[in-house]
């Protein structure tokens, strides 16, 4: 009787998950298993690929670069959505739909649309460097454009979204009434901060930061418009790989290296963070 | 835990809303050692009250001491006191030995001598070897006392407890109460109890401030509050009453000359402070007060319903007059629906009290 029930219920998950599944491997495992097998069927052997990026200065260059420029605007957009996160949690009515609007309206105007208005902003004697001069905070004109600087402040309008509604949504679970008990307990304002706040604040952090860091390896317009040839991140190689040398085994192996790295820090994140201790907020 | 906390002192201690005035201006004075509940219905101030003396809300006017400090602009945080939520506040990220631990590490005490008190305070709370649980995989009544655990290791001056019980099924609710009584009579700690059920307060109370639409309307002992309510809303609050609309004639010695339209009778009875002549008040009779057919010059009344209740019955006597009383007596089968009766009670027993 109850095994009946079991498998009846087995059945009916596997039949809900079916349509999900098929259209997943059909138009992503599939081909994710062709790419990466054109990384091991290179005719100058099979490690060949692997072996060329390991040796590589330009390949590891670009990785550390990508990397780098990842945790970076990782980085910045935790430090700029905690405020904005913060005032959303605390906000009521019309003035939290309208700054929650603020938050969503850039998701409307596509990327490349907001990348090119960047580079109108961020150019040589575009308004921003024009600004700078004028207030005398600057000599001349800065380079904003085509480095790693474009590439982050890019990255980091498009990505900031990402990272402000989970911790939105961490925040407005905590209970005010636990900050209270805090502030009876005799906790100034850093403790409860650091032991109480912080603490449920966590899945939130870790959950926009696992966002806006695998999107930000990952990402390709932005770079490519904004940080050009002295700017080179790992999904602009991949492209370059094979778009301009048509080298399809070499991309699909750095392209497997990528999805490894992501694996790799994504498992050490999840062993590192008490997150399971943070998910009671409530 | 030999502190047994400070006395407490309000003087003119009001709260508004903005134009809603939750809390009138407030005198309340607590003993070293009491237990003092603050009764009333819902929405009648006790939380606005309960917040302002452990520092949660600033009072827009008075003062507030504790023992012979002046807290009334200090933070929660300086004012000790330990604060028992309704809904617990216990941190979900920590174990009951952190939870309750909290209080100590944020005042810097060390790991062995925090370790020893947690300890200490779980078994007073009957929580030995629970340190290390998830709070999450605490039951309710687990974390009710883990709750009061966290507020007692500190050794408040002042506990405060914001109706701890009520998440409690009712079982289990008489058990805590049970509990509570016997931790206020070892280790007695000035405590201030909300609650809304009269019961609770009546078990475990020293005094009860009985409050309604912001304001104190009685502070007194039980029997204070039950034999000599101050008004007719404490009359009515505690307890069972027959309230009858009087007109007062005169008032001398502490008695009342009213005319009791319901009985068509004028009677003489003790009045309560307030009850002035030519005014209108109330006549308050306890179910428990009236004798019937004890004497044959009594108010002439019909039974028209008559509840067995075991030992005691409960009768609904309508009156000539269309009012109708309720009696509680030993039960007596010959008293039947539909029977007159002569409704008397003891000059003692009956009270003047002013209408508001
Ligand atoms: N933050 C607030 N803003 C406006 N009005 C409030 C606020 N807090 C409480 N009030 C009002 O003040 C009055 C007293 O509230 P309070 O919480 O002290 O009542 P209470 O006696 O604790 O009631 P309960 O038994 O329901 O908990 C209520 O009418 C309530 O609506
Ligand atoms: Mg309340």
């Amino acid at each position: 009787m109850r095994s009946a029930v079991t498998s009846r219920y087995n059945m009916q998950t596997v039949l809900l998950l079916a349509p999900a599944l098929l259209v997943l491997a059909a138009v992503f495992v599939i081909p994710l298993g062709r790419l990466f097998s054109l990384a091991f069927t290179d005719p100058a052997g099979t490690w060949v690929p692997f072996q060329t990026l390991l040796t590589s200065p330009v390949y590891r260059q670009v990785v550390a670069n990508t990397l780098v420029v990842a945790l970076a605007v990782t980085a910045i957009c935790a430090v700029l959505a905690w405020p904005v996160a913060y005032v959303l949690s605390r906000l009521k009515g019309v003035w939290f739909v309208i700054a929650l609007y603020g938050v969503l309206f850039p998701f409307w105007i596509s990327v490349l649309v907001r990348t090119f208005s960047w580079m109108l902003l961020l150019e040589r004697n575009g308004p921003l460097n024009r600004m700078l001069a004028g207030s005398g905070m600057t000599d001349g004109p800065i380079a904003l454009l085509f480095n790693n600087t474009g590439v982050m402040i890019g990255m980091v309008h498009v990505l900031l979204p990402y990272m402000i509604l989970p911790l939105y949504s961490a925040m407005t679970r905590i209970d005010r009434r636990l900050l209270l008990a805090s502030d009876g307990l005799g906790a100034g304002l850093l403790d409860t901060f650091r032991r109480i706040y912080l603490p449920l604040c966590l899945p939130g952090l870790a959950g926009g930061a696992t966002f806006v860091f695998l999107l930000s390896l990952g990402f390709f317009i932005t770079p490519a418009l904004l940080g050009g040839a002295n700017a080179i991140t790992l999904s602009m190689l991949i492209a370059s790989f094979v778009n301009d040398r048509l080298a399809w085994s070499l991309a699909a192996a750095g392209s497997l290296a990528l999805l490894l790295i992501v694996l790799l820090i994504m498992g050490l994140t999840a062993k590192m963070l008490p997150l399971e201790k943070g998910m009671f907020a409530k | 835990m030999k502190n047994t906390g400070l006395p407490l002192r309000l003087e003119g201690v009001s709260k508004r809303y903005g134009k809603y005035t939750a809390l009138t201006p407030t005198d309340l004075t607590v003993a070293a050692g009491e237990f003092l509940t603050l009764l009333g219905p819902s929405g009648s101030g006790k939380t606005t009250l309960l917040n302002l003396i452990a520092g949660y809300l600033e009072p827009m006017s008075g003062t507030i001491e504790i023992g012979s400090r002046d807290v009334t602009r200090l933070p929660a945080r300086q004012r000790n006191i330990g604060m028992v939520f309704q809904s617990y506040a216990l941190f979900p990220h920590m174990t009951v030995g952190q939870n309750i631990g909290y209080g100590l590490a944020v005042r810097g005490v060390s790991k062995a001598e925090s370790t020893r008190r947690v300890s200490e305070v779980l078994s007073l709370m009957r929580l030995e070897g629970y340190a290390d649980r998830p709070i999450q995989k605490m039951s309710g009544g687990q974390q009710q006392r883990v709750a009061l655990a966290r507020a007692l290791v500190i050794e408040p001056d002042v506990l405060l407890m914001d109706e701890p019980l009520s998440a409690l099924d009712k079982q289990l609710r008489r058990t805590v109460q049970l509990e509570l009584r016997r931790l206020h009579q070892e280790h007695g700690r000035t405590t201030i109890y909300v609650t809304h059920d009269q019961e609770e307060a009546l078990v475990l109370s020293d005094r009860i401030a009985v409050m309604d639409q912001g304001r104190i309307q009685q502070l007194g002992t039980v029997d204070d509050i039950y034999d000599r309510p101050a008004n007719a809303f404490v009359a009515g609050f505690i307890g069972e009453s027959n309230l009858l609309p009087v007109k007062v004639n005169a008032v001398a010695e502490g008695k009342a000359t009213t005319e009791v339209e319901a009985f068509r009778r004028t009677i003489v009875a003790p009045a309560a402070p307030g009850v002035e002549a030519g005014q209108t008040a109330r006549l308050l009779l306890r179910p428990e007060h009236l004798l019937l057919n004890e004497t044959d010059d009594g108010v002439p009344a019909e039974i028209i319903e008559a509840v067995y209740l075991g030992e005691l019955s409960q009768y609904g006597l309508a009156l000539e007059s269309g009012q109708v009383l309720t009696a509680r007596r030993i039960t007596d089968r010959s008293l039947r629906t539909g029977m007159k009766v002569s409704l008397s009670w003891d000059p003692g027993h009956a009270r003047v009290v002013p209408e508001n």
